[in-house]
């Protein structure tokens, strides 16, 4: 199977539709940490700089600024990488943005191991987890350009506490301009078969994708589930997924503890009946620097990998 | 002392017979001595400074407060109380399940709180965002963020203290509650950091400082704050934790205890012999 790449970002993606929610919304302010260049802000800077903040290098004063704009009536966009998103401004989001539910955004680049080179201090292994224990927040991942337009859009439209996870450079290309996104649902992007339901999100579906014919392989037949909104998560979805397959296989750039894995855990539990879920993901341990790519095949997430796994646990 | 202060000072000392009733009643101990070093100064603030409307608390055009020191909350509860906001039934409910009064201020559940506070570090950089919008929106409001000495010591405060002059910010004004007592003893002790009044000016901020139980001095100084053009104020105001009952002042114990009947009503006399000679 060839692989393809998106031409942009989904940080580019973002930044232009940010930039289009800047134009609808003149109350919408985007601020940054000294990110105002590498999250994305560059076409809402060059229409609107007056809206546009770069706060130096201070995350928690970016998170208030936020939250203090949002109080006021505004809108707010703060931005800057994973691990300072979910955890530098952990209880700034907490308590100043969830629990009040004020209108900002957290944008959160350099998610999963996109944070590539730069090593664990940059990447983003456990936002979602951080990000998902806390009350009113809507949590999206994207899986590509066209996707995160799509995302964007949505949450940039949506009024209340939200966290989108994006990446850094092009990932492969999954899907095209006619993606659609709803808050708290999942997209059915294969209904081959209900030997066991693949349930992913951002670069992993790519890659799910790429396994599928390993596991057809086999005499495996799958359904594959996109979840890009983690948080509030379509129920019905894993459900019908349990009744349906009676096994379910995820795969996310994220510890497999806290992130999509479990959470689709929590939903498995209300089930009727019983349900096996093998999690794919980082094994709970830090991971190291190197290309995107390459990090991706070496924590789990390479084609053959997830095929095994499939594999394995319909045997 | 002209009428409008003598006012001021009668509604400073009812506001702290509130603050002595909630610590009385409330659930659980409440933080009364804290509430008090503060009082004269967010009395000031509702009853002459601010533009605020208790028919309308949303009202967009409100001059803005956080209480970044919130657990101070007594003393905003009480002023909102009196100014019209809610009734003042609702002050003993303070802590207590189902109440409208959070242990610390929620913007979401009490009219008149315009930001959720009370972890602290955190209410400059709120109320920096606050001026911001403002700004923009060119709304003629100020914001006010009342700030203890001993919060200083947090790192959040610097980022604020660092941005908001240079984004040219002159719509804010910090009060920084200078009590001398944080929770496990006097603030020099903790951490001596001299010359903090000269720290804030050399980072961009015109400083005043005052007594901060001279009415005459806080109306002057929130007065020349809102008028100054150029660059944020930072009143620095000199003040004693428990002001106001004698067994309260300079005693930290106050910092978070409920009165026994004996004090409470010791308490109350000494506020209402005060008030005789306003």
């Amino acid at each position: 199977m060839s692989v393809t790449y998106d031409k942009i970002s989904t940080r580019d993606a973002f930044g232009i539709a940010l930039a289009e929610a800047a134009r609808e919304y003149p109350n919408l302010f985007a601020i940054g940490a000294d990110t105002t260049k590498s999250m994305g802000f560059k076409p809402m800077m060059a229409e609107f700089p007056d809206r546009v903040i770069n706060n130096g290098i201070a995350e928690q004063n970016m998170a208030m600024i936020g939250a203090g704009i949002a109080a006021t009536g505004g809108r707010a966009v703060v931005a800057t990488y994973a691990p300072f998103a979910s955890m530098r401004i952990s209880e700034q989001i907490r308590t100043f943005v969830c629990y009040p539910n004020l209108d900002v955004k957290v944008i959160s680049g350099l998610g999963g191991l996109s944070g590539n080179v730069e090593g664990v201090t940059h990447q983003g292994l456990e936002d979602i987890g951080v990000m998902r224990s806390m009350a009113n927040m809507v949590i999206a991942v994207p899986a590509d350009a066209a996707s995160c337009t799509a995302i964007s859009r949505v949450i940039l439209d949506y009024t209340g506490p939200a966290y989108l996870r994006i990446g850094r450079g092009p990932v492969e290309k999954v899907f095209d301009e006619d993606y659609t996104f709803q808050i708290g649902k999942a997209n059915l992007l294969d209904d081959a078969g209900t030997d066991v339901a693949i349930i992913c999100n951002g670069c992993a579906v790519a890659r799910v994708l790429r396994a599928k014919a390993l596991w057809e392989e086999a005499g495996i037949h799958a359904r594959i589930i996109e979840m890009p909104c983690v948080k509030p998560i379509d129920e019905e979805a894993i459900l019908a997924a349990v009744r349906d397959c009676g096994r379910i296989v995820t795969a996310e750039e994220h510890n497999v503890i806290g992130g999509l894995g479990s959470a689709v855990c929590e939903v498995v539990c209300k089930a009727e009946k019983p349900c096996a879920v093998t999690r794919i993901g980082i094994d709970d341990i830090y991971t190291e620097s190197g290309p995107h790519n390459e990090l991706l095949d070496k924590y789990n997430l390479s084609p053959e990998h997830i095929a095994d796994v499939v594999k394995n646990a319909v045997k | 002392m002209n009428d409008s202060i003598r006012e001021l000072n009668l509604m400073a000392n009812t506001i702290r017979r509130d603050i002595i009733d909630i610590a009385f009643k409330a659930q659980g101990p409440s933080h009364p001595g804290p509430a008090l070093s503060c009082t004269d100064i967010v009395t000031a603030l509702y009853f002459n400074i601010m533009k605020v409307d208790p028919q309308n608390p949303t009202w967009e055009d409100r001059d803005r407060f956080v209480l970044s020191k919130g657990h101070a909350a007594p003393v905003i509860y009480s002023a909102l109380a009196e100014k019209g906001f809610f009734p003042k039934e609702w002050l003993p409910t303070i802590r207590r399940v189902n109440s409208h009064l959070q242990g610390h201020p929620d913007m979401k559940k009490t009219p008149g709180i315009d930001m959720t506070s009370g972890s602290l570090g955190n209410g400059l950089s709120a109320a920096l965002g606050m001026a911001i919008y403002l700004r923009h929106q060119k709304k003629n409001s100020q914001v006010y963020c009342i700030i203890g000495d001993g919060e200083l010591q947090e790192g959040l405060i610097w980022e604020a203290i660092l941005a908001a002059p240079a984004m040219g910010i002159d719509n804010l004004t910090a009060i920084v509650d200078c009590n001398h007592l944080q929770s496990c003893g006097a603030v020099t002790d903790i951490q001596h950091i001299p010359g903090m009044a000269k720290a804030w000016e050399a980072l961009g901020w015109n400083v005043i400082r005052i007594n901060g139980h001279n009415m005459e001095e806080i109306v002057s100084a929130l007065e020349r704050a809102r008028d100054f053009r150029g660059m944020p104020t930072c009143i620095m105001a000199d003040t004693v934790k428990g002001k106001g009952v004698s067994f309260m002042e300079f005693d930290n114990a106050w910092h978070q205890k409920a009165p026994s009947e004996a004090q409470y009503n010791q308490a109350i006399a000494e506020l209402e012999e005060a008030r005789k000679c306003l």
